[in-house]
């Protein structure tokens, strides 16, 4: 059996909390986590922290351990000397919910926003030829476990939060990097992008976010470095930049410009049920211009969701959307396209 | 990646933790051997530059990096590219390289790394805050120019070329060629200066780095391959070569100035 | 009712965020539909991402032999023909497809010398066949089609202007019950695990992809999310499940040190040289080869170590047989005395290939032991022991659709949590190309069955009243029982008597105290709030683990056989007469029912891939003579 260990851990929410002390029995070869877990199931079944693995592959227990940002499953007891109190801290970067859990979609929002990956046009699925050295670089940022520890770490963030907005932070570096090193993305545009979009910029490579990465990807040198030279090559280089004040053209610039403008598009999705062909679309706008065609055959409507007594449910107030529900069904949305109209003109015999 | 990761959507405020930093391990020690060390080696710099003598040893053609080339009329035989600055006392010898070498370290990716870290402690250490209450990283004036990084590394190329010549012209005795301890300082600097030079983040990009399709290139590949291997020591390769230079001014120093003799292998 | 609820409306509900549920809600949106995922944990944390050998696909990329057929003989003889013959053939043949399809989304695969996607060798696998990265396969599979799916969010944001027109991902958020109109799966009720707050989804379809039920075990690979919720929900709805006394025992799994314990040693350390030896140093293997297995694996160390370098010209070492047969030796060693202290055996590749080779070839492997555990696996041999790992049963689906048996519709299941297509044993690299195939197919019959409905189905209010008051029964006992002490609980039963060796007397024991444990779970309490609250939503999962280890004791119980990953000390041959009888599981008002249905016939053309000498170690002498008569037709033809 083990001995009992000085603990003290931040309980508490967004509204405040303090770190609380614990005593807790630590045997050989046990890790942070197991710890955190003694306590659940002992003094603390409340005690709200994340955990999947146990294994340092999922990344889900990113904690501040003596505050240094780590994860828990990752961080052996044996690392600490026996009358070492040990504080375990929330991940200070991002929004506490409670206790050790903190509300991370920050990361989420900016890795949405990271345009995806771009499939070579001429390619059919099975006819993708890489070679190993070449596939590798990207490798090493695919290695990422997303355990925010660097976007945690990152003091442009973590210190400045008003930098969120425009600052994506490591993570997503190593995803555009990522990209822009994949032999067959078809996109240019990535280091535009990162420097543009990503705030690749304010990033003073003071490498903090190599240091905490468990995956021991080389966040820096590899990533915002190489991301950092090739904004270089494109927007710094004297020569192309005198090239796009001769040309008032960017080389990049075009292409996102490109990919940020939507075509309109009228058809609701879930009304038509299925993604309509360009040429399907072009007769449907075609066939509003001529004015509809009441003569044609429609199925018969959908019915709304009502319940056994004919009406309506009531019975929940809450609702994702704004206004109540829908009685024509939440699915359907207006205005509806002209081919799935379906009440009888007047006209109409 | 979704944004309803999180219910209540308002939540917003961080973990209360009046604590600035809880690490309890000495992280100030780094960024204080930073100041130390850099401090140090910026003042025993300047102090040279500004020395205007003892640059240089006429009998074995030892010339300090830090003069080199010798371009004022103090040079004497020390010139090797002729002698057209004027020789007041602001202008150092080798005015003409000594900013781009400034240049190069200044935009290193490793120095601002450390001096970022130490002088302007933005961070100080990780998941330590931030000395300063506003900060827009290297995308304004002045630190936007950070990314003229290449340019210097291109000068600093040039520049090890010159020091490269001074080594080789150090092979000299009033006799012809000689050999002693001051050739054995100015080669390590110099092969230590070519490390540094190399391994140059830059460097790495432009040897193959930008480069999409490794396969496609297998010379670049491979010296790129080799830029990397040097690229994992760019910060100690950087202490290293500020030892060297300062040791190699030294030696030339105190053999200029007759304090010791050269140890002489041959002639 | 003054509780607050949210709601939300879709066309599919995809319950899991794993390999097959992301596979599934893919393919939903591309069929049109509005699609919701649910994510127990954070987006992108599934348990997919430990699977680290690859992902089984007959592309033939490092041995043109290879093809669907050999792939569907291997399968089926993995699962001793229990499988579901279907579903082994439809994931034979669209394997590779999905795969590919994997590149299109972005997924770098480790490449072979002429650029295609390299294929290792894996347990079980007659030619080298898993595509990999690494030892992190799972990782990238999950990663892919996550990016996938904001790639489709980012259509919808070009298109709608809003990212989550078509596909919302519900992280951290759990789904207690399923609801139904009729026998209609009309919609799904759950909280959000980080505010407590409920949410009601109306949908016609719901596409099951939770996951397994190792939670259950004292020794488990699995994380905490693997409670079974999905075959409960199942099992609640209306549905069956099949298979459930088949649980898959990872063989090698770490015994020591603790804060490693239960995690997977992958089996590219044997398909890399490792060896197996007792506490003696003796390579216990060679004596542990059943009869089936004679013919394909060596007799001596010297034929197994020539191998690894010329696997053509000699058998493969037996350390590569399948895994219960692994597990079993190691079982049998242990019982027997040549165990390591901690209750291992050694797993030894430090002693037979260089520190550089390990690093290369297992590299997560090797830097997970040293920063987990301080344990070099360059130096030293890790003490491994069998580790509770994959359930094969699960939903019983019909083969082409996933849609669930039993009388439910609108329930489809992919993954882990459906049954049948793994029979009675899993195959390494079977688990990660199942999760596409059967995603797929999950999330395309979810859109065709949303669009041949008339009429959508509508949510009872009573229902979800009742869910309402289920939820919140655990933190209105004050005086109720700890949850953590109740898991601990039904962990033990579970792991000690209806192990990886049972017993019929243990097995009894085990639905005695099963029947004890339901009556503490009905009592089950959670301090605190409702906010983050791990107590309480243990409480709420525990109910579905006890249900799901009922279906196992039970179906174990009745197995009077030993076969794939059930084992029976009293039964320890394989019996023809139990192949062809699948047990199912139902619920009968709140007991479980056990049924006895035969599996479905193996086409004739798919039979003929067997040689006669294979087949009689598994048919019954009826389905022999058929198989005779048919072979003479298509001889006299």
């Amino acid at each position: 059996m083990g001995e009992k260990r000085q603990f003290k851990v931040w309980r508490g929410d967004e509204t405040g909390g303090d770190l609380q002390d614990y005593q807790v029995e630590v045997n050989e070869g046990e890790v942070v986590l197991d710890i955190i877990h003694r306590l659940q199931a002992t003094e603390a079944p409340d005690l709200a922290c994340r955990w999947n693995c146990k294994a340092g592959k999922c990344g889900s227990c990113s904690m501040e351990i003596n505050g240094m940002p780590r994860l828990g499953c990752m961080t052996r007891m044996s690392t600490f000397s026996e009358d070492e109190t040990i504080t375990v801290t929330p991940l200070r970067t991002f929004p506490v919910i409670r206790d050790l859990v903190t509300d991370v979609s920050f990361n989420y929002e900016k890795a949405r926003e990271t345009p995806a990956f771009a499939p070579p046009a001429d390619l059919a699925p099975g006819e993708y030829r890489m070679q190993q050295i070449d596939v590798e670089r990207s490798q090493e940022f695919r290695k990422c476990i997303e355990c925010f520890l660097c976007q945690n770490t990152c003091h442009v963030v973590r210190d400045h939060d008003e930098n969120k907005k425009a600052f994506s932070g490591p993570r997503t570096f190593i995803r555009a990097a990522e990209l822009d090193m994949h032999p067959l993305d078809a996109r240019e545009d990535r280091k535009t992008y990162a420097q543009q979009h990503q705030g690749l910029g304010y990033c003073n490579i003071t490498k903090c976010c190599s240091e905490v990465c468990p995956e021991h990807i080389k966040i820096t040198d590899n990533a915002i470095i190489p991301m950092k030279e090739r904004v270089v090559d494109r927007k710094y280089d004297p020569l192309v930049w005198l090239g796009s004040k001769i040309f008032r053209r960017h080389p990049d610039d075009d292409q996102l410009v490109q990919s940020g403008s939507s075509h309109a598009v009228s058809a609701g999705p879930a009304m038509t049920g299925v993604d309509l062909p360009d040429a399907h679309e072009r007769t449907e706008e075609q066939e509003v211009e001529r004015g509809v065609n009441w003569h044609r055959r429609v199925g018969p409507a959908q019915l709304p969701a009502v319940g056994a007594n004919g009406r309506l449910g009531v019975s929940e107030a809450a609702f994702d959307r704004s206004g109540a529900a829908s009685p024509f069904g939440d699915d359907v949305e207006f205005p509806m396209p002209p081919r799935d109209l379906n009440y009888a003109h007047p006209d109409q015999d | 990646m979704t944004t309803t990761a999180t219910r209540p959507v308002g939540a917003q405020a961080r973990a209360s933790i009046s604590a600035r930093t809880l690490r309890t391990d000495r992280w100030w020690i780094a960024p204080l051997i930073t100041v130390i060390g850099l401090s140090a080696w910026i003042a025993y710099a300047t102090v040279r530059v500004y020395m205007h003598k003892w640059f240089f040893v006429e009998d074995y053609h030892y010339l300090t990096p830090f003069y080199s080339p010798c371009l004022t009329d103090r040079c004497g035989e020390a010139a090797e590219f002729g002698t057209f600055l004027p020789s007041w006392w602001i202008i150092p010898e080798a005015a003409l390289t000594l900013p781009f070498l400034l240049l190069f370290r200044l935009t290193c990716y490793y120095y601002r790394k450390a001096y970022y870290r130490s002088f302007w402690l933005s961070p100080p250490a990780c998941a330590v805050p931030d000395g300063h209450k506003t900060y827009s990283g290297e995308t304004r004036f002045p630190l936007i120019f950070q990314n003229a990084h290449r340019y210097a590394f291109y000068a600093a190329g040039i520049i090890s070329v010159i020091n490269t010549w001074d080594a080789i012209k150090a092979f000299h005795s009033p006799e012809g060629f000689g050999f002693g301890l001051g050739n054995l300082i100015l080669i390590l600097n110099v092969v230590m200066l070519w490390a540094y030079t190399l391994s140059c983040h830059s460097c790495r990009h432009i040897a193959g780095g930008r480069l999409k399709h490794f396969s496609r290139h297998p010379v670049r590949y491979r010296f790129w391959t080799f830029v990397s291997k040097l690229n994992t020591r760019h910060m100690q390769l950087a202490w290293i070569t500020l030892a060297t230079l300062a040791i190699t001014d030294f030696y030339i120093m105190a053999v200029s100035a007759g304090w010791f003799g050269d140890v002489r292998f041959i002639n | 009712m003054t509780e607050r609820i949210e709601r939300h409306h879709y066309d599919v509900v995809v319950i899991g965020a794993g390999g097959a549920g992301l596979r599934a809600a893919i393919e939903a949106r591309l069929a049109g539909k509005r699609v919701a995922i649910i994510s127990k944990s954070l987006f992108g944390k599934a348990h997919t991402v430990m699977a680290e050998g690859g992902a089984a696909a007959a592309m033939g990329n490092a041995n043109s032999r290879d093809n669907w057929q050999v792939h569907f003989r291997d399968t089926m003889r993995g699962g001793k023909f229990l499988n579901n013959f279907r579903m082994a053939e439809l994931h034979a043949k669209e394997a590779p497809q999905r795969i590919w399809e994997l590149e299109t989304y972005g997924a770098l695969f480790d490449r072979t010398p002429d650029g295609k996607i390299s294929q290792r060798n894996f347990g079980g696998h007659e030619y080298p066949r898993l595509a990999h990265v690494g030892d992190r396969t799972g990782l990238e599979l999950i990663r892919t089609l996550q990016q996938k799916i904001v790639s489709l969010q980012q259509e919808d944001k070009r298109e709608f202007g809003d990212y989550d027109a078509r596909i919302r991902v519900f992280a951290e958020t759990t789904i207690t019950e399923l609801l139904l109109d009729g026998d209609r799966i009309a919609g799904a009720f759950g909280y959000y695990r980080e505010s407590g707050d409920f949410l009601l989804f109306q949908a016609p379809a719901v596409v099951l992809a939770t996951g397994g039920v190792g939670r259950s075990y004292k020794v488990t690979s699995n994380s905490w999310e693997y409670t079974g919720d999905g075959h409960a929900l199942a099992l609640r709805a209306g549905a069956t499940l099949i298979n459930m006394e088949f649980l898959q025992f990872h063989p090698t799994g770490m015994v020591w040190p603790p804060s490693v314990k239960g995690i997977l040693v992958t089996e590219s350390v044997r398909g890399d040289g490792g060896v197996l030896k007792n506490s003696e140093g003796k390579r216990f293997m060679f004596e542990y080869v059943p009869d089936v297995f004679r013919k394909q694996y060596a007799e001596t160390e010297e034929e197994a170590d020539r191998w690894y370098t010329d696997p053509d010209n000699n058998r493969r070492p037996p350390e590569l047989l399948p895994r219960d047969e692994v597990a079993r030796a190691i079982n049998n060693e242990v019982k027997e005395g040549r165990g390591t202290p901690a209750g291992g055996i050694y797993l030894d590749i430090a002693s037979r290939r260089s520190a550089e080779y390990i690093q290369k070839r297992l590299p997560s492997m090797y830097h997970q032991f040293k920063e987990l555990a301080d344990v070099d696996i360059t130096k030293e041999p890790m003490e491994i022991g069998p580790t509770c790992h994959y359930v094969m049963g699960g939903v019983e689906v019909e083969p082409d659709s996933g849609a669930a048996m039993g009388h439910v519709q609108g329930l489809f299941a992919a993954g882990e949590v459906s049954g049948g297509m793994h029979g009675s044993n899993r195959l390494g690299g079977n688990s990660l190309s199942d999760l596409l195939v059967f995603g797929k197919r999950a999330g395309e019959f979810a859109a065709s069955y949303v669009d041949s409905m008339e009429k959508r189905p509508t949510v009872p209010a009573a229902d979800v009243e009742a869910a309402v008051d289920t939820a919140l029964a655990p933190l209105a006992r004050e005086t109720g029982e700890n949850p953590y002490k109740l898991q601990q609980d039904l962990q033990a039963v579970m792991g000690d008597l209806v192990g990886i060796i049972r017993r019929k007397g243990e097995l009894e024991d085990a639905l005695t105290r099963l029947a004890e444990l339901r009556v503490r779970v009905a009592n089950v309490g959670a301090t605190g709030g409702r906010r983050y609250n791990p107590g309480w939503h243990l409480a709420l999962d525990l109910r579905n683990m006890l249900v799901v280890s009922e279906c196992t004791a039970k179906a174990a119980l009745e197995r009077e056989e030993s076969r794939g990953g059930h084992t029976r000390e009293d039964f320890p041959a394989m019996s023809a007469k139990w192949r062809t009888v699948n047990l199912v599981c139902s619920l009968d008002g709140d007991k479980v029912r056990l049924e006895h249905k035969p599996l479905p016939k193996i086409r004739p053309e798919l039979v003929g891939l067997f040689d006669r000498g294979e087949l009689s170690k598994y048919l019954t002498e009826e389905e022999l003579a058929e198989f005779d008569t048919s072979a003479t037709e298509g001889a006299s033809k």
